[in-house]
């Protein structure tokens, strides 16, 4: 007994979900395949900052294109979208000569932001520790709530006529379509979005799970406005370190303060590691020590779905047909989300992306393999 | 920063806690105690500031230091290692060795979501007896005991002594279930000279069963109470009501450590053999933790506890009789004061069953899945970490908000981020086994 698709997409984390809207929109028949929680994976743990992350142009292209997109959910409460902006701040002069390099990277990609002088700095955020050397705000930035937005666009698209096949694994790619654990099977093109679970499906494509923790806090009045991050973040991102801490608080708009951040490679233990949240709290002191008085109600982790070359796969795969794959963008899943959906569904339409797709095709890799 | 060592730790410093503390220290050991709050007495045995604390209560927690007991009070046990717990005391961080542990982490109050429960100037029963004995004034106010079980009338007498003007105490088990109840307690002499006692104290406090708290009414705060009885409903003007509907055993703790739990009733409790002992070695319980069984069970089980946890099973002979008839007490307990399907069955719609993030019940029925919950709805997600809202929904046979299977999300308990830094978590290279 097989049921006909246009699309089958496979894993309904937020780029999942975005995909499944994204088709939905187009006309298509749409299945949507996850066998855990939707929007369970690394988008419940993320942290849930739309930034546009500069350092790679293909990248940042990528992440101005889909924070724009992200402009059509910002109204939905269930995404809880509050434009707090970032702020990234500059713990030397050499960090604060970067500024004007990176404020013109923005400004090339469409992105407005501003440099912050010392002064400046600390009007817009007092509880900053002293010494710091000025910053760089990205107004445009936001933070929002992904889990509970991904549950609300499958429920939409299935309303409109998506199917949903919940709580059962895709166990196997067939030559037109998926075998599911139960015994089912889907016809159809399919579009992988399982993260850092691509593996079980394509292991052809090289995925790493790339470890983060977080903290967040009990709820308290206002203590700092923007998501604050250092300006080495991107180094520490883009770096390939086994295990590296990087200083990022989010407010949240309850009162709440996500703490992060924390990159390890290779580890697979769900656990929580004491020692790499020690360092992470530490870090954030040494930014905002009134941190320390603040109290943790939870830490987690999550596991980032990390290509060899820190970009997505979107686009189709070589050597399969009708397999497609958006999956891949490591800690900038939930900014890339809607534009990454848009570019691969537009793709599989015929239509012409908004973006060239040769940066992220997962043809990269195979080549750079033979 | 603390490091300390000892050879049985106890947590948890209620009647369970203190007894397992002496039975330990009897034989020699070297015992640590350690409790949130910052005095001994966990919640039955509170201190008092008016009145202190029950005489039984005194004799051993002033007895702790004659014991040799290290009193570890005001340390909220946030963090488990191996062997190994961390928390924050009044000094910084503690970290807390053991080498036998025992588990008498108590319980605490059922609060089952109705309209009108998060009013202000509706309270737990438990929790207005707790707030009465710290000195929140109740003195002169109009107070109305309601829901379930012997806490009310425990709660209704501490309140009357400190002045309260307690007008009726309104128990949902209905008049056949009380008579099954005082039918059987003459098989305990001791549980029936406590309820004569405690009645005498209520002597002038109309005492009503089959009677049902459906909603509370006040638009800033409680103005009226409305109550269900078989012949309908009306309304009650009063300025506080005290709503106790059970308690919920604190398995928080033993969860993080591995201990398994059973989980075959409406709320989990810890696991244990006729020994005491959890499913990880070295680690046993005792008291409420194991299924809610009152004070005198929860000083045998304690005791016993303390016993095994010093290496010295042959002290527990004696108190392996009292341990059945305490629990056979317990479970007709149980059977008698059990929640009638209506007193499940009243929240609405609209009625938010968590506080924390202010989510209703409809929302929260919208998901079979219990990780959908949490992550849609935020359900227990806030400050309390699904300990008050998942324990009531449970009562109302809906799914409980859940963390993913194997994520264990530290601290246990809200922890200040400086202690979370500081705290002296377990190196593996010292070279520990």
């Amino acid at each position: 007994m097989t049921t006909r698709h246009d699309l089958i997409v496979i894993g309904a984390g937020l780029v999942g979900a975005a995909c499944v809207e994204a088709a939905a929109a187009a006309g298509l028949r749409v299945a949507v395949v996850e066998s855990g929680t939707i929007g369970g994976g690394a988008t419940s743990a993320a942290m849930g900052h739309l930034v546009a992350m500069d350092g790679d142009a293909a990248e940042l292209a990528l992440c101005a294109y889909s924070r724009s997109l992200w402009e059509r959910w910002a109204d939905r409460p269930e995404a809880e979208f509050h434009r707090c902006g970032s702020l990234w701040i500059a713990s030397s002069e050499e960090e604060r000569a970067r500024i004007p390099a990176r404020r013109a990277e923005l400004a090339a990609a469409g992105v407005d932001a501003e440099a912050v002088d010392p002064h400046g700095l600390y009007a817009l955020e007092p509880s900053l520790a002293a010494g710091f050397h000025g910053g760089l705000r990205v107004p445009g930035d936001a933070v929002v709530y992904p889990p509970r937005l991904a549950w609300h666009l499958i429920a939409d698209a299935c309303r409109d006529g998506a199917e949903l096949f919940a709580g059962v694994r895709a166990e196997q790619l067939t030559d037109d379509g998926v075998h599911l654990a139960d015994g089912r099977a889907l016809r159809g093109p399919v579009l992988v979005a399982t993260g850092a679970a691509l593996p079980e499906l394509l292991p052809e494509l090289p995925m790493r799970a790339r470890k983060g923790q977080l903290v967040v806090t009990d709820r308290h009045a206002p203590m700092v406005r923007h998501q604050l991050i250092e300006m080495g973040y991107a180094d520490a991102a883009h770096g390939s370190d086994a295990a590296s801490v990087s200083f990022n608080v989010q407010p949240r708009p309850n009162g709440q303060l996500l703490i992060g951040s924390s990159r390890e490679y290779d580890a697979t233990d769900a656990a929580v590691s004491s020692s790499l949240l020690q360092r992470m709290l530490r870090r954030a002191f040494d930014f905002v020590p009134a941190l320390r008085e603040r109290r943790a109600i939870r830490a987690w982790s999550g596991f980032r779905p990390a290509t060899p070359d820190g970009l997505p796969y979107l686009g189709a795969v070589p050597g399969r047909r009708g397999v497609w794959v958006a999956a891949g963008h490591e800690g900038l899943g939930i900014t890339a989300a809607p534009g990454s959906a848009r570019l691969v569904v537009d793709a599989f339409l015929g239509l012409r992306p908004a973006l060239d797709l040769a940066p992220y095709r997962p043809d990269r890799v195979l080549r750079a393999a033979a | 920063m603390r490091v300390r060592d000892f050879e049985v730790l106890v947590v948890g410093a209620g009647p369970a806690g203190l007894a397992a503390a002496h039975a330990a220290a009897s034989h020699g050991a070297k015992v640590g105690l350690v409790d949130a709050q910052l005095r001994a007495g966990g919640q039955v045995w509170r201190h008092d500031l008016r009145f202190g604390a029950p005489k039984r209560a005194r004799v051993q927690i002033a007895g702790l230091a004659a014991a040799g007991i290290a009193w570890l009070g005001g340390c909220e046990i946030a963090l488990a290692e191996d062997r190994v717990l961390h928390g924050e005391g009044a000094d910084g961080p503690m970290s807390l060795r053991w080498r036998a542990l025992v588990l008498a982490t108590g319980a605490r109050e059922l609060l089952l979501p109705f309209p009108g429960w998060t009013l202000p100037g509706v309270t737990g029963a438990g929790g207005l007896q707790a707030l009465a004995k710290q000195g929140w004034p109740v003195a002169g106010k109009r107070v109305l005991v309601a829901g379930s079980g012997p806490l009310l009338l425990a709660a209704a007498a501490t309140l009357k002594r400190h002045g309260a003007c307690v007008f009726g105490i309104h128990e949902q088990a209905g008049p056949a279930a009380l008579r099954g109840f005082a039918a059987r307690l003459p098989r305990w002499p001791g549980k029936l000279a406590q309820a004569a006692a405690l009645r005498l104290k209520l002597f002038d406090v109309p005492y009503r069963s089959g009677s049902l708290v459906v909603a509370a009414h006040g638009e800033e705060s409680l103005r009226e109470v409305e109550i269900e009885t078989r012949t309908g409903r009306r309304r009650i003007a009063c300025d506080l009501l005290a709503a106790g509907w059970g308690l919920v055993p604190n398995v928080e703790l033993a969860r993080v450590l591995g201990c398994r739990l059973d989980d075959s009733g409406t709320h989990p409790h810890i696991a244990v053999d006729d020994d005491l002992r959890t499913s990880r070695h070295g680690v046993y319980a005792a008291g409420e933790a194991l299924g809610i069984g009152g004070l005198d069970c929860a000083r045998v089980e304690g005791a016993m506890a303390g016993h095994f946890a010093a290496g010295a099973p042959q002290a527990t002979q004696a108190l392996r009789w009292r341990r059945r008839q305490a629990r056979a007490f317990a479970d007709l307990l149980r059977r008698q004061f059990a929640l009638r399907p209506r007193a499940r069955a009243l929240a609405a719609a609209d009625t938010l069953v968590c506080r924390c993030e202010d989510v209703a019940l409809s929302s929260v029925q919208a998901h079979a899945d219990p990780r959908q919950i949490r992550l849609v709805t935020r359900c227990g997600m806030g400050a309390c970490q699904g300990r008050v809202c998942g324990a009531a929904l449970r009562e109302l046979g809906l799914p409980a908000p859940s963390l993913s299977a194997t994520a264990t999300r530290p601290p246990i308990f809200p922890m200040r981020l400086a202690a979370l830094a500081e705290a002296c978590f377990h190196e593996p290279s010292q070279g520990e086994v």
